[in-house]
């Protein structure tokens, strides 16, 4: 069984998203720890991209200032390392296709195995184009995420009987980004997942609040915080780790509660 | 040549979120039922002859072609279209294709701003409303372009992420893209992106060979023996390729941009120093550093200045069937020059980068050779900005 079931085997899950190297890799480690401390099941941890096209300005402003700041893959990969001898909850990479591309599929994932990481998240790769990286995922064991979007009707049972891991689904049309509110009909998107596979389901894009969380928690298996994370570590710089500790805290409460 | 997946050999394909992906395929399938669709081609034919000025002429460069004492060349007038450049050829294609798709609003992104322009005519012509986004360097060095595409009444957003030139452009369309699906048609202005675009926009194009060729025989009574084109995502390059690739004896020639010199980090020679890569919905050659972050490129040319270049392209690269070489700042600004005087015609600085090409290799040729040269677009946008690369300081 993936490693990532884990996240969702007793309760509603809590899933972070954290940007690594923003504002620093040092920082990174405590805010992952902090949020794993507070109720965190799951952590996708983001290898910035120079043109995070599915990114809204918030996380494209944290993969700036982390690149900005001179990471690479290398010493993200140094940092799950040193997370690894604390933190045993499911971690996963979300990053953009190239990055995997160019550092060499067989390099990369055999790396993700090594180190911990349980499964990849990458947006720019749909259904269509996963045979680029699934066969040297399912060699390694790392579990290849799919996404599933609020315009993929008549895809969602296509994809939804080959996922692995989580399925990912993306609450609003767009990029990231915190919304005030979410239209989309996700009660009929989860049915048709769950007609098609027992893979959990988390929702993700646009959710900021504990309420927010315990409405999509209510209709799924978890909810997914990316843009609101980072911008408590950009408002908090070095001392993020207690406020994101805090936020992850008080969002656990609100998916705990759905 | 494009297989099912919309692959050129290794390159192309779809690598965009999957909130696109119904819009690509609703895309592809209203193409293939257009495409050869009578009604639809008469349409487009009639738009492109009696609005956009084609067939567009092949003009015989005496005067060049004797101080160079070498081959004979003729130049494929794209500048005389109306909105001074082939980017009208593609767009009116896509515009008509949108309308009938029920699309009521085009988004676009420009580099120099002639795709942009181009977009916002065909929109103010079809009456559908029209974004355009273009990096705000962009903005500043064709502020005149920025002006006309207002005038014909679109919308500019100066895009300020990256390095605000046209990559950022292309990824902030595709944000808006993905916002916004049920009634906008995004406007890809080159041959690259995600599948269908490099096949549509080539197609479209495709309309500079197929008169070159007609024009050529016309006139010389056989093909040319070398047809050259600057290349920057490549789609005045693809149109002038394309009904050549199988006349193996027609020597391919793309000019890419190569700033201020292949070996400086201030290039945008994606072949020259590019890697392979998938950026952008397409798998192709990108500059780009060893942890495949993309490279902040740069030419004077703000239509050539991208990270990368289109599949088709890069396979005919693969396959040898076409050959792509650098040209610099200095020497496009030199041809930029030397075509306004030597023939009266001010090539826009893109073009300029095909003419400096020529001018080194016509001298070699025999007399009896001919090239074309596709001068993509006019360079009265870039006076300007040539004024200041010269030290000179003028109004626009």
């Amino acid at each position: 069984m993936s490693n990532i079931r884990k996240a969702f085997e007793n309760n509603k899950a809590f899933i972070a998203f954290i940007t690594c190297g923003d504002p620093d890799l040092e920082t990174t480690k405590e805010v992952v720890k902090a949020a794993a401390d507070n109720g965190a099941d799951l952590i996708e941890l983001g290898i910035p991209f120079s043109d995070p096209t599915a990114e809204g300005p918030v996380i494209q402003g944290a993969n700036l200032r982390a690149l900005t700041g001179g990471v690479t893959t290398d010493k993200i990969f140094d940092l799950v390392k040193e997370l690894r001898k604390d933190v045993t909850i499911p971690m996963v990479f979300m990053t953009y296709a190239n990055v995997v591309y160019s550092y060499g599929a067989e390099r990369f994932i055999s790396a993700c195995r090594e180190i911990g990481i349980d499964g990849i998240i990458l947006p720019d790769l749909p259904f269509e184009e996963k045979e680029e990286f699934l066969p040297v995922c399912h060699k390694y064991g790392v579990d290849l995420i799919s996404l599933i979007a609020p315009t993929s009707e008549n895809r969602i049972a296509m994809i939804a009987k080959e996922a692995e891991g989580f399925i990912y689904v993306v609450s609003s049309l767009g990029v990231t980004g915190t919304r005030t509110s979410i239209t989309t009909d996700l009660g009929s998107i989860v049915s048709a997942i769950r007609e098609n596979t027992d893979v959990p389901c988390a929702i993700g894009f646009g959710i900021s609040t504990p309420e927010q969380a315990k409405a999509m928690a209510a209709i799924s298996d978890g909810a997914i915080v990316g843009s609101a994370i980072i911008k408590i570590i950009e408002k908090y710089g070095k001392d993020a780790p207690k406020y994101v500790g805090e936020y992850v805290s008080s969002m656990k409460q609100g998916v705990l509660a759905s | 040549m494009t297989n099912q997946n919309g692959r050129f050999g290794i390159h192309g394909g779809q690598y965009i979120p999957e909130t696109l992906m119904n819009a690509v395929i609703e895309l592809e399938e209203a193409y293939n039922r257009y495409k050869d669709d009578p009604e639809f081609n008469a349409e487009l034919t009639e738009l492109l002859n009696e609005y956009a000025g084609r067939p567009s002429r092949l003009y015989y460069a005496e005067k060049m072609t004797k101080d160079l004492g070498g081959a004979r060349i003729y130049l494929k007038r794209e500048d005389l279209n109306h909105t001074g450049a082939h980017k009208i050829n593609n767009v009116l294609g896509q515009a008509l294709l949108a309308k009938k798709m029920g699309k009521t609003r085009l988004i676009a992104e420009t580099g120099a701003g002639q795709h942009g322009v181009a977009t916002a005519t065909a929109a103010a012509l079809m009456g559908m409303e029209c974004v355009v986004f273009m990096g705000e360097e962009d903005t500043k060095r064709q502020a005149l372009n920025v002006y006309r595409m207002r005038l014909l009444g679109a919308e500019v957003i100066p895009v300020t992420s990256g390095t605000a030139t046209l990559k950022d452009a292309v990824s902030e369309a595709m944000r808006e893209w993905t916002s916004r699906i049920d009634d906008t048609h995004y406007c890809l202005g080159s041959v690259m992106g995600p599948h269908p675009f490099p096949t549509i926009v080539r197609d479209f194009q495709a309309v500079i060979s197929k008169e070159i060729k007609e024009q050529i025989l016309e006139k010389e009574g056989r093909l040319p023996d070398a047809v050259i084109a600057c290349v920057g995502g490549g789609s005045n390059a693809i149109g002038t390729f394309y009904n050549f690739i199988e006349d193996k004896d027609v020597q391919l020639i793309g000019c890419e941009a190569a700033g201020r010199g292949v070996d400086t980090f201030e290039t945008a020679a994606t072949i020259a120093t590019g890697k392979l890569g998938i950026f952008h919905g397409m798998k192709s050659y990108f500059c780009q550093d060893e942890y495949g972050q993309i490279a902040p490129v740069y030419s004077i040319s703000a239509g050539l200045d991208y990270p990368g270049i289109g599949p088709e392209h890069a396979h005919l690269h693969d396959i040898g069937r076409a050959e792509y070489v650098p040209v610099t700042d200095e020497e496009a600004v030199n041809a930029f020059e030397y075509m306004a005087r030597t023939e009266g015609i001010i090539p826009a600085i893109e073009s300029s980068h095909a003419v400096a090409h020529a001018m080194k290799i016509a001298p070699k040729m025999d007399k009896d050779k001919i090239i074309v040269i596709t001068i993509s677009g006019r360079g009265d946008k870039d006076c300007a900005a040539i004024a200041r690369y010269r030290g000179e300081d003028i109004n626009e």
